[in-house]
């Protein structure tokens, strides 16, 4: 016997909408089972990872040691980090959401993220004393160059040579990660810094403010709105947006409409490559505020996570950024609150990629159990 | 109106907790640890950790320990330390050089928490203590051990970040094999990590087949004392006594002990008299202590053992003079001791190293 997947005549629209709330309940509940097994307490597991981070504790004293107002402050402070972790998801996953419309499997924005925030140091690194109003669109525009050129490397193996874009992408984000920590530990690190990998600070005019005083929220928030709400209007209401998604949808089809699958694949990786640079550039200058051997966190294989619990709608996506940015605050606050392990957060993510995917699938197509000895004949 | 209104409703929300915090002596005090790598990397951050328990365990219901581990040396480890500063910890222990920064700054924000930051110097508010210990002693020990031990002549180190601390222990080292064999030579590896177990095992491969037959780090995994044990060479455990990892291998290990330490000082919080301090304890405090010597002949066993009691008595120091620079320039004429400034930031080498001090 075996099982086979056969196409649904029509997928419902209902479902295509509850779909990425299914696999977050799906999430929770594979997860509570996750931390039974730990010997955590599910619940309160559950409850310090996603909802503990957004309020405040709020201690009456003495008078009332029992009694806590839990749950009615919000915690601004959490909900700015969040804010912070969520601004390169959203970033990188808004162009992932027009590479993976058109059909294009981006795997490796991750690498656009590093050289992105490589390319865009270049300039406080190298002119550290180059102070203008210029600099800093300067070094953000560096940033998305970078991106988009080592997006390119991909795009053109494979509208050229035919190569699998999946491999490529991928394998090009190990080669990123070895250069950007050669770089910071050899020929750009601060002489400074008693050897630690790292470039020297950047200058103020190099970094990318705070969006109030003392804030760890910086401009890039307002950049990956912007960049959204931009890339929608674009897939929604252009030309460009129908022309990806005919190619995303049928490549054939699109042909007949005289749209190029080739140049189609070389735009959409130029494209989300320069949204991955950016968001690497946006926490350099505006988180790290110089460039380190610890840029790559995962960010960009996150923000694949990101792009499909989002629908690839870019709107969805900002909304998609803040859950996942509220599992990597919770997975800190469930080590600190139960000891979790800090690997229970990435458990989190794998699983909600799994349970998107697994709903997308199931709506479209349904299961079969085929007799094995049908399948003979 | 609704701004009044709104106003006192939060300075009553601040008087009330104000009163919270006053309240504190009778509540739980809690400690919390912000750990480089993970508590089960066998060494550096596992000792922390055995340090974290013995808090526990000493005082019981009147403490709550919290730790967060795997937080790296970069401004990721500002949220971490924020947050631990905002969920009610008493006093914050962070336990890797880097964090120096960030601990200053979340002290300002939160002049109510003690904060305690291992192997730093900088103390910028009346909320930061320093410490660390005085791990070079044991470093002298191993040198003496490695010379008797050696066929070839040479030691291996794989050694993390040229910072004073890491130099400290391989000029030691080399003091120490030097005084049983003055033509002595020592091998270094830098990584640039101070935990990445394949990193460091690679870096082990490097100097055997260099021709190093006695290995010592100053990273937190056990990969090295695995990679000795598998190629049949002597080794040191760093951190911790990691015998179970060579137990034909190890021939003694830099055991750091902080559980005095630490105990100390979440007692003085529970008693409420924590004050700044800055301590640097050796081995005549217990916070440097040896693994039992094994894998070696009695003899050196016993020479090892005099040393050591040397130096926690007193009665020797390991950087005492003469000491020649690597570049040929006298350091330490004979019996001179080295003052605690040159030592607090060594960056020179000591004559047979053989390698260059990275830059």
């Amino acid at each position: 016997m075996r099982l086979e997947l056969q196409k649904r005549a029509g997928a419902s629209t209902l479902f295509s909408i509850l779909s990425p709330f299914i696999a977050l309940v799906l999430t929770l509940v594979a997860g509570a089972i996750m931390f039974v097994i730990l010997g955590k307490p599910p619940f309160a597991s559950l409850y310090s990872y996603f909802i503990e981070p957004l309020f405040l504790k709020f201690d009456m004293g003495p008078i009332f040691s029992d009694f806590s107002f839990e749950g009615i402050v919000p915690n601004g402070w959490s909900l700015e980090q969040i804010l912070v972790k969520a601004t390169p998801l959203a970033l990188i996953a808004v162009g992932l959401a027009v590479c993976f419309r058109s059909g294009n499997w981006n795997i490796g924005a991750e690498g656009q993220y590093l050289i992105g925030g490589m390319f865009g140091a270049m300039i406080p690194v190298l002119f550290n004393d180059w102070n203008s109003p210029l600099t800093l669109p300067l070094v953000l525009i560096m940033g998305m160059l970078g991106g988009a050129l080592y997006g390119f490397i991909p795009a053109i193996l494979k509208s050229r040579f035919g190569t699998n874009e999946i491999l490529t992408s991928l394998m090009l984000v190990y080669v990123a990660q070895q250069l950007v920590d050669w770089i910071v530990r050899g020929p750009w690190r601060d002489p400074k810094g008693m050897g630690f990998p790292g470039t020297k600070s950047f200058n103020e005019s190099a970094v990318l403010p705070s969006l109030w005083q003392h804030a760890d929220a910086h401009y890039g928030a307002v950049i990956a709105v912007v960049a959204a709400i931009a890339v929608w209007f674009m897939l929604a209401k252009t030309s460009k947006g129908f022309e990806i998604t005919v190619l995303g949808q049928s490549p054939r089809a699109g042909r007949f409409a005289g749209f190029s699958a080739k140049n189609m694949t070389v735009f959409a990786f130029l494209f989300s490559g320069a949204m991955a640079g950016l968001a690497g550039i946006s926490e350099v200058s505006g988180s790290v505020e110089k460039l380190d051997d610890k840029l790559s966190l995962g960010y960009g294989f996150t923000a694949i996570i990101v792009a499909f619990l989002g629908r690839l709608n870019p709107l969805g996506i900002v909304a998609a950024a803040l859950v996942l940015a509220l599992s990597y605050i919770g997975g800190e606050a469930a080590q600190i609150s139960l000891g979790v392990s800090d690997r229970a957060a990435r458990v989190f993510q794998g699983l909600l990629l799994f349970f998107v995917l697994a709903c997308d699938t199931l709506i479209h197509y349904r299961v079969r159990l085929v007799a094995a000895v049908e399948a003979v004949a | 109106m609704k701004k009044t209104l709104f106003a006192l409703a939060a300075s009553a929300a601040v008087m009330l907790s104000a009163g919270a915090a006053q309240a504190d002596g009778h509540a739980k005090t809690k400690a919390c640890f912000i750990y480089i790598g993970p508590t089960g990397d066998f060494g550096w951050t596992y000792q922390h950790d055995e340090g974290r328990k013995a808090v526990e365990a000493e005082f019981g219901d009147k403490v709550e320990t919290a730790f967060l581990e795997n937080v790296p040396e970069s401004a990721e480890a500002q949220r971490p330390i924020e947050a631990f500063a905002r969920s009610g910890c008493n006093i914050i222990f962070t336990t890797s050089f880097n964090y120096m920064d960030p601990t200053n700054k979340a002290a300002a924000k939160h002049p109510d928490v003690k904060f305690e930051h291992a192997t730093g110097y900088k103390r910028e508010h009346p909320n930061v203590s320093t410490y660390s210990s005085k791990f070079y002693q044991g470093r002298y020990v191993q040198g003496q051990i490695a010379a008797k031990m050696s066929k070839t002549g040479v030691a291996g180190y794989i050694a993390s970040f040229p910072i004073p601390e890491v130099v400290r222990g391989i000029n030691s080292f080399i003091l120490g094999a030097q005084s049983v064999n003055p033509d002595f030579k020592l091998k270094v590896v830098w990584v640039s990590t101070w935990f990445d177990p394949p990193k460091e095992a690679d870096a082990a491969k490097a100097l055997i087949d260099q021709g190093v037959d006695i290995l010592t780090q100053h990273t937190d995994s056990t990969a090295a004392m695995q990679v000795a044990a598998e190629r049949g060479i002597k080794a040191f455990g760093q951190a911790s006594d990691m015998i179970k990892f060579g137990p034909k291998t190890q021939l003694t290990a830099i055991i750091d002990d902080w559980a005095p330490y630490y105990k100390e000082r979440v007692k003085a919080v529970i008693d409420g008299t924590w004050k700044q301090q800055d301590v640097w304890h050796g081995m005549d405090h217990g916070s440097v202590a040896m693994a039992p010597y094994t894998n070696m002949p009695d003899d050196v066993a016993a020479m090892a053992k005099k040393t050591e009691e040397s130096i926690r008595d007193g009665s020797f120091e390991p950087f005492t003079g003469p000491v020649t620079k690597q570049d040929g320039t006298v350091w330490l004429k004979d019996g001179e001791k080295a003052d605690i400034g040159t030592m607090l930031g060594m960056n020179f080498y000591v004559k047979g190293v053989d390698d260059k001090l990275p830059k």
